[in-house]
This record gives C-alpha cells, structure tokens and sequence, in this order.
C-alpha cells in the first residue's frame, strides 16, 4: 500500500479546487458560506419552529421532559381547540375588513400624493415634502389622543371609519413610506412622454391616468401588500380606534387566555394551544408570503428607497 | 337674452387665460401657474389630511399637555390650565416612565447597530452567487411579514426568543455579573429577545443587498490590481459606499422599534390615557416627552451618519429607468 503522502494528496488540482483562486472562489468558501447561511437561517425561524412543535404536543408531551421538538403523536386538537376560540372564520373576515381596505386606500392617495410632488413644481413644495417625511418620524402616540378625540366627536370612533379616514387622508401607518415610494417611481418616468400627451391635448389627469398608473402597477402592487401586512400586524392604534367596535385575529390573540377560559368552561389555557392559536393567526400571512415572496423583495428593490 | 352664470363663477372663473377668484383676486395663467394648481389638485388629499390629522392634533395635543383633561358626559372635554405641572411631575416623580425611557435609549444604543451590523453580513453573504439564495434571502425576509406585538409577546412567554443553549450555558449570569447593571439589563434582554431583534432586520438586509448590487464592479477589480485584499476592499469600497443605506437603515430602525407595539413607553402612554389620576393632558406630555426622546435619537444618528456627499443623481435615474 502506498504510504499516505500529505503533499501529493494536496496537490494542486485539490488546491484549486478547494481553496480557489483567491481563496473566496474556492469550495472550501462556499461551505463556509453554506454554514454560516444555515446557522443565521435556522436561528431566523428558530420561533416558528417551536411554534410548529409546541403546537402538535398534547399536555403528556408537554410535561415530559424527555419530549424536546418531536410530539410523541400528529395531535390536532390545539388546532381546533384555538380555531373556535379565535372563532376563527368571523374574526378572519372582520381582520380582512379593516385590513384590506385601509391598505387599498392608502396605496391609492399614495400614489396620487406621489405623483403630485414627483411630476409638478408649485411654491413650498419642498417644505411640504419634508413635512410628508416628518410625519413618517413623529410618533402616532402625539397625535392619537387629539385624533381620538376628533373621532369621538365625528362619531367614527369605534369603526371602521377611524382607520380609513387617515389611511385615505395620506396619515395612515406608514403613509410617507408609500408617498415616497410612488415619488421615486414617478421621478423616474421621462417628462419628455407628459410633453408630448399634452400636445396632443391630454390634460394632466388623463395623462395620469393613462400613462403613469398602468406603468407604475408594480409600485401599486408593492405598497399594497406592505400596506396590508403592516396594517394586519398594527395592534396598538387598532385596539385605541377599534376598541369593541371590531375585532381583529391579533386583537383576540391579546385576550387569547381569558377568551379560551370563558369558553372551554375554566379550562387554563396551555402552550400549546397558545401556539395553535399563534401559528393559525400567522397562517394567512405566511401562505401569502410564500406565494408572493419575490413581489415583497423584489418590491422593495425597485421602490428607489435605497438610494434616499 | 344674458346667458345664465353658473353659481360658482362668483368663487372662480376663467377669463381670457386669466383666472378670477371672488371676483376681484386676478392670476394671470401662464403654464406655471398652471402647473403649481395642478400640482396642489394632486397633494390636495394630503394637504387635507396633514392639516386635520397630524398639524392640528400635533398643536392640540400640546395644548393638552399644559392642561389637565376632565371628560364631562354631553359636554366633551374639558381643560384646566395647569402650566408646565404634568412635566414637573413626570421628570420629578414618575419613576416608571423614567426608568423605561432610560432602558428604551439604552436598548437602541446596542441594538440599532447590531441590527445594522448583522444585516449587512447577511446582505454581503447573500450577495455572493450560490444555489438557494432566493431561498435564504426569503428566510432572512420572512420576520418582516409576521412580526408583530402580540405574537412576539407569545413566542416571548416560551422563550422562543433565543437559542436555548445560551440561556442554559449560564452566560446570562455571566453578562450581569460583569457588567455595571445599566448595561446590563438590556444586554440581557438583548440575548434573551435575540432572535425577535433580529426578526427587526428584514427590511435592512434587502435594503443592502440593493446597494451591493448597484455597485461598481470595476471598482474591486481595479483595486484587486492593486493588490487589495478582501479585508481592505471592504473598508474602503464597500463600506463607504453602504453609507446611504446605513444611515436610511438606521432610522428605519429606530422608528420601527420606537413605534413597536411591544414597546412599553407606548403601552404606559396608552393606560395613562385612561387612567384616573392622569388622564388626556398627562399622557400628551408624556407622549411629548417621547418624541422629544426620539427626535434626539434621530439627530444623533445623523449626526453620526449623515452622508456627506452627494450621490449622481443623473445616472442612479437613467438606470433605474432602464430596468
């Protein structure tokens, strides 16, 4: 048998082939990569992991401490346990309510706001955007208190009509993010195409409606599903605005325990119904994320606002 | 027979390229004048909606915080004018907001650059060409769907919220009892919530990862001629050229955060509304106060960050066009 020579096993073709060119060509770095990617990744959705498992366990798993990730069984009953007491379907329809047509209206009035400050020179136009960019910083919790009072006054308080009124008014959440995504899409079109649509006698609407909209339904698109997810995941001005009025899935999730105790006749509320009751709230959003992930990224790479 | 003038041409009308508004205002309409009127018929819904909902509340929730606030049924609110006193007992005696307020600016010091400092890794990890990237960003992406209070607060109760061997190796007795307990607190909770802070860096690890992109390739081949290294090319190419998007990063992050709905400054805001003894003016202080607290967080950071030099505007347009 050949003795085991460390310098012909490492010879140059290994050499190359392992360590590369310059080392960051070589698939000794893309292991490390792989390694690294995986670790980071698995730490990323570590939560959604014990998520998933906690949900599956029954209360003996739940006290053995020999059951670590793996339930001793594929147990559903949290599912359907945490189903009724969110009364799930009810709650999804009102979630999608105050969620969908917030987000709707904001994305529009962005758009039409964008536009406005992107395709026009008027006087104090550029103290007005700052003041678009300032209201992104000024924390909602300044003006809530008036702006409840104000609802309350307007008798909107308590429906609907309190998260619509400022989505529609550009001072939804986050509308100045959406503002300058359209301003930076919209920058970017050739004023040359506007001169020559109003020569032929296009006025400033149609040329808005019939050259900048159908180019910009990427825009449309992604500041339409960040509107809705943020809009699902606001509780705090949603719980102030809505209060009895409506009920969304992440409001019930709050009171999950003393709703579940209500219900279940004084049962106490275990983890793992809890995070039954976590995942199918998550649920909508991550089966739309996985069908539209590359519109999200992709979204925000072409929203501009990296170059701000 | 006089032809019949509409009821508005008393408010406006348009005579001979002239504009006449109440019948004596008279503005010659040259293209741009044209254009400004145009250009406010577009921002018009949000000239509206500035002026209603974040102007005029802004002013009055000032004036609230100089008032105590009564509620009398049928009557509305009601004001007592009780000048700089919720501040005075704010900053003097209530401890609570304090010490949150303390812990809120110390918890941004370490975690907006850890935040920022790990997006970057992954965005320079993930810019690199290898199978599954799209894959790996998604992951990376996927916290910026789900977060949110209530289902952190979940995942926190578990202690989901770090990797269990760190809790268990002891290493958090170790942080505090090293460090003055200031820095410590939120050092732990920095390593107890790991995992949900970095569910903040979603958005940041795309947002350099399309700066990464953009970047002149030309620009590390010539400096390789040069015989830089790897370590050198990336403290002088593309760090700096990453200042624009740390700095838009970093203030992203710090609002996020600020406005987290698990933030507790912003729950205590919300009770004191609500409470008794403090009430509507109260809480407006308060909330004041918090501003003030964030608006000195964002000064600091541009401060620091701030990038000094203009980008080319001209050929980021052109190109984004192109695509």
């Amino acid at each position: 048998m050949k003795p085991f020579n460390i310098q012909s096993f490492w010879n140059a073709k290994r050499k190359r082939k392992w360590l590369g060119l310059k080392f960051s060509d070589g698939l000794l770095f893309k292991w490390i990569l792989y390694a690294l990617l995986i670790v980071i990744g698995f730490v990323y959705i570590y939560p959604l992991i014990h998520m998933v498992s906690y949900s599956l366990k029954t209360l003996e798993d739940l006290l053995d401490p020999s059951i670590q990730y793996l339930p001793s069984s594929l147990y559903l009953q949290n599912f359907i346990d945490a189903y009724i007491t969110l009364d799930f379907m009810n709650t999804l329809g009102e979630t999608l309510l105050v969620t969908l047509i917030p987000a709707l209206f904001q994305t529009l009035v962005a758009s039409l706001i964008g536009y406005g400050f992107a395709r026009f020179e008027f006087p104090f136009k550029k103290l007005l955007f700052v003041l678009v960019l300032a209201t992104y910083i000024i924390p909602p919790q300044v003006t809530m208190i008036p702006r409840y009072v104000l609802f309350f006054n307007l008798g909107i308080l308590e429906s609907i009509w309190a998260i619509i009124v400022p989505a529609t008014l550009g001072q939804g959440l986050f509308s100045a993010i959406f503002i300058l995504i359209f301003y930076q899409f919209y920058r970017m079109i050739p004023k040359v195409i506007d001169e020559a649509a109003q020569i032929d006698g296009a006025s400033r609407w149609t040329i808005y409606t019939t050259i900048a909209i159908p180019l910009s339904l990427p825009s449309f698109l992604t500041s339409f599903l960040f509107s809705f997810v943020w809009y699902w995941n606001e509780t705090y001005l949603n719980r102030l605005f809505l209060g009895g009025g409506g009920e969304t899935l992440l409001l019930r999730l709050l009171n999950f325990a003393s709703a579940f105790n209500n219900l279940m006749g004084g049962d106490y509320a275990n983890e793992a119904i809890r995070m039954a009751a976590t995942l199918l709230i998550i649920l909508p959003l991550l089966l739309m994320y996985v069908v539209l992930q590359r519109l999200f990224i992709e979204g925000i790479d072409r929203s501009g606002i990296t170059g701000e | 027979m006089n032809k019949k003038t509409p009821w508005y041409n008393r408010i406006y009308r348009v005579e001979k390229q002239t504009l006449v508004l109440f019948q004596v205002l008279r503005i010659p309409l040259t293209s741009k004048v044209r254009e400004a009127f145009s250009g406010y018929a577009f921002i018009s819904i949000w000239l509206i909606g500035f002026l209603f909902l974040t102007a005029i509340p802004l002013v009055e929730s000032l004036i609230y915080s100089f008032n105590r606030i009564t509620i009398v049924g049928g009557e509305g609110i009601q004001l007592i004018d009780v000048g700089w006193q919720n501040f005075i007992t704010i900053l003097t005696n209530d401890l609570t907001f304090i010490e949150q307020v303390q812990q809120f600016i110390w918890e941004m010091i370490i975690y907006v650059p850890v935040i920022i400092i790990l997006a970057m890794v992954i965005a320079i990890l993930l810019n690199r060409p290898f199978k599954f990237r799209g894959f790996f960003r998604a992951i990376f992406f996927l916290p910026v769907i789900i977060t949110s209070g209530p289902v952190v607060t979940e995942l926190l109760r578990q202690g989901a919220g770090t990797i269990p061997s760190l809790s268990e190796s002891g290493f958090l007795t170790i942080i505090e009892s090293i460090f003055p307990s200031f820095l410590a607190q939120p050092l732990v909770e920095l390593f107890t919530e790991l995992i949900f802070i970095l569910w903040f860096s979603g958005v940041q690890v795309v947002l350099f990862l399309a700066g990464l992109q953009k970047m002149d390739q030309s620009m590390y081949e010539a400096a390789q001629m040069d015989g830089a290294n790897g370590w050198e090319t990336f403290w002088k190419i593309t760090l700096p050229s990453l200042k624009n998007i740390i700095f838009v990063s970093a203030i992203y992050t710090i609002v996020t955060l600020a406005t987290f709905s698990n933030n507790p400054i912003i729950a205590y805001i919300r009770i004191a509304m609500f409470e008794g003894a403090k009430g509507y003016g109260y809480a407006s202080a308060l909330a004041w106060l918090y501003f003030l607290v964030i608006a000195l967080l964002l000064l600091g950071t541009s401060l620091l960050l701030n990038p000094k030099e203009k980008r080319i505007k001209e050929r980021k347009t052109y190109q984004g066009f192109q695509r």
